[in-house]
């Protein structure tokens, strides 16, 4: 069974997680064999910005150690395997220069979505 | 043999419509007499929290009794309930971290403890699989 | 040919996205699918004639079919006699329904 998964609440809790749920639970399937792919979309494709950086928080002088580097997370992901999909009509809409990407990414147009949701068993929209 | 389906979760209880719309699918499920396999990611392993408790709604005038809060941990065991006296299997697994890192670990009897590898052998085995996320 | 069910639960009146997912439903109508996009929640919403319920009449135009939860209706006042074109009241039943035929369902 081949599944895409789609991401496109971005910065929901990844803070408190110090993750992606998301993109954690992804990379955990993917450990236990799942067949899968992602497809970034919406505000989602920021995570496919290299320069994301969430370091620094604090509260009462208690420092976030861990904080959540998505792109790293993304980047691993890919390294498993998983096929990273981004909208790029999304990304233009954002602003965001090809040059800002991870790489290895496979940007993919809006209007070719259905014709990409034809090669997989189920979609999950998480 | 009954179809098996998959439901993954995400939301707490009385955050939005999500959690409820969950129920009602995962209900009309077992009353199709589907088996049912449940993943509770999050918020969602809130769901059936053992400590859920009703209240009076003194802005309506009514006692704990005459309000009758719903708590979603009735309506899963009711599910429950409803299901094994079917002979139908609902199968639900809380996420193990989820439940460390919101102090969630009493749950009502029939759930247990989990993680994604639990969530995609669910999905493997079933006839079909709907994710409902959150925002 | 495969099936879709594509469930909407938000409107477009607040989310900018959904008027995607309802071109979404159209695109995949084009790649020669069955798609059905099943309204609950608030969205069942624009299922009442107004600004955005045009979006919906198109989607139904174009070969999806656009069913609306009754219970959200009911829940929001909207009776299904007042429905804009092209689309129907259901129960949320038909949601199972379509699990069992195997249809890719998607939650947006």
């Amino acid at each position: 069974m081949k599944v895409l998964n789609i991401v496109e609440a971005a910065y929901r809790g990844t803070l408190e997680e110090q993750d992606d749920t998301v993109i954690w639970i992804c990379t955990a399937m993917k450990g236990a064999k799942a067949d899968i792919d992602v497809l970034l979309r919406g505000n989602a494709v920021n995570y496919a910005v290299k320069a994301q950086d969430a370091g620094g928080l604090s509260f009462g002088g208690r420092e976030q150690t861990q904080p959540p580097k998505i792109a790293d997370d993304v980047v691993r992901l890919k390294a498993q395997g998983v096929k990273i999909y981004v909208v790029e009509d999304a990304l233009r809409e954002r602003g965001i220069e090809p040059s800002e990407l991870i790489d290895g990414l496979a940007l993919i147009s809006r209007s070719k979505l259905a014709k990409l949701f034809g090669d997989y068993d189920q979609v999950w929209h998480w | 043999m009954s179809k098996t389906f998959t439901f993954a979760l995400m939301d707490a209880p009385f955050e939005n419509a999500r959690s409820t719309t969950a129920l009602r699918l995962i209900d009309l499920a077992i009353k199709r007499g589907y088996n049912v396999n449940v993943f509770a990611y999050e918020g969602a392993v809130y769901l059936p929290f053992a400590k859920q408790a009703q209240h009076a709604n003194a802005v309506h005038g009514r006692s704990v009794e005459e309000e009758n809060h719903p708590l979603p941990r009735a309506w899963i065991a009711a599910i429950m309930n409803e299901a094994a006296g079917k002979g139908i299997k609902v199968d639900w697994v809380n996420c193990g971290l989820c439940v460390d890192e919101r102090g969630a670990g009493e749950a009502i009897d029939g759930v247990r403890r989990g993680g994604p590898a639990d969530f995609w052998k669910f999905a493997e085995s079933s006839d079909n699989t709907l994710v409902i996320g959150t925002k | 040919m495969a099936g879709y069910l594509l469930i909407e639960s938000h409107d477009p009146f607040e989310n900018n996205i959904v008027a995607r997912q309802y071109d979404l439903a159209v695109n995949l109508v084009k790649e020669g699918n069955q798609v059905t996009l099943f309204l609950v929640q608030n969205g069942v919403l624009p299922a009442r004639p107004g600004t955005c319920s045009s979006l919906l009449t198109n989607t139904a135009r174009a070969g999806v079919e656009v069913l609306a939860d009754d219970f959200s209706l009911r829940e929001r006042g909207i009776a299904p006699s007042r429905l804009t074109d092209g689309i129907k009241a259901a129960p949320l039943s038909i949601v199972i329904d379509y699990l069992a035929d195997g249809r890719k369902a998607i939650w947006h």
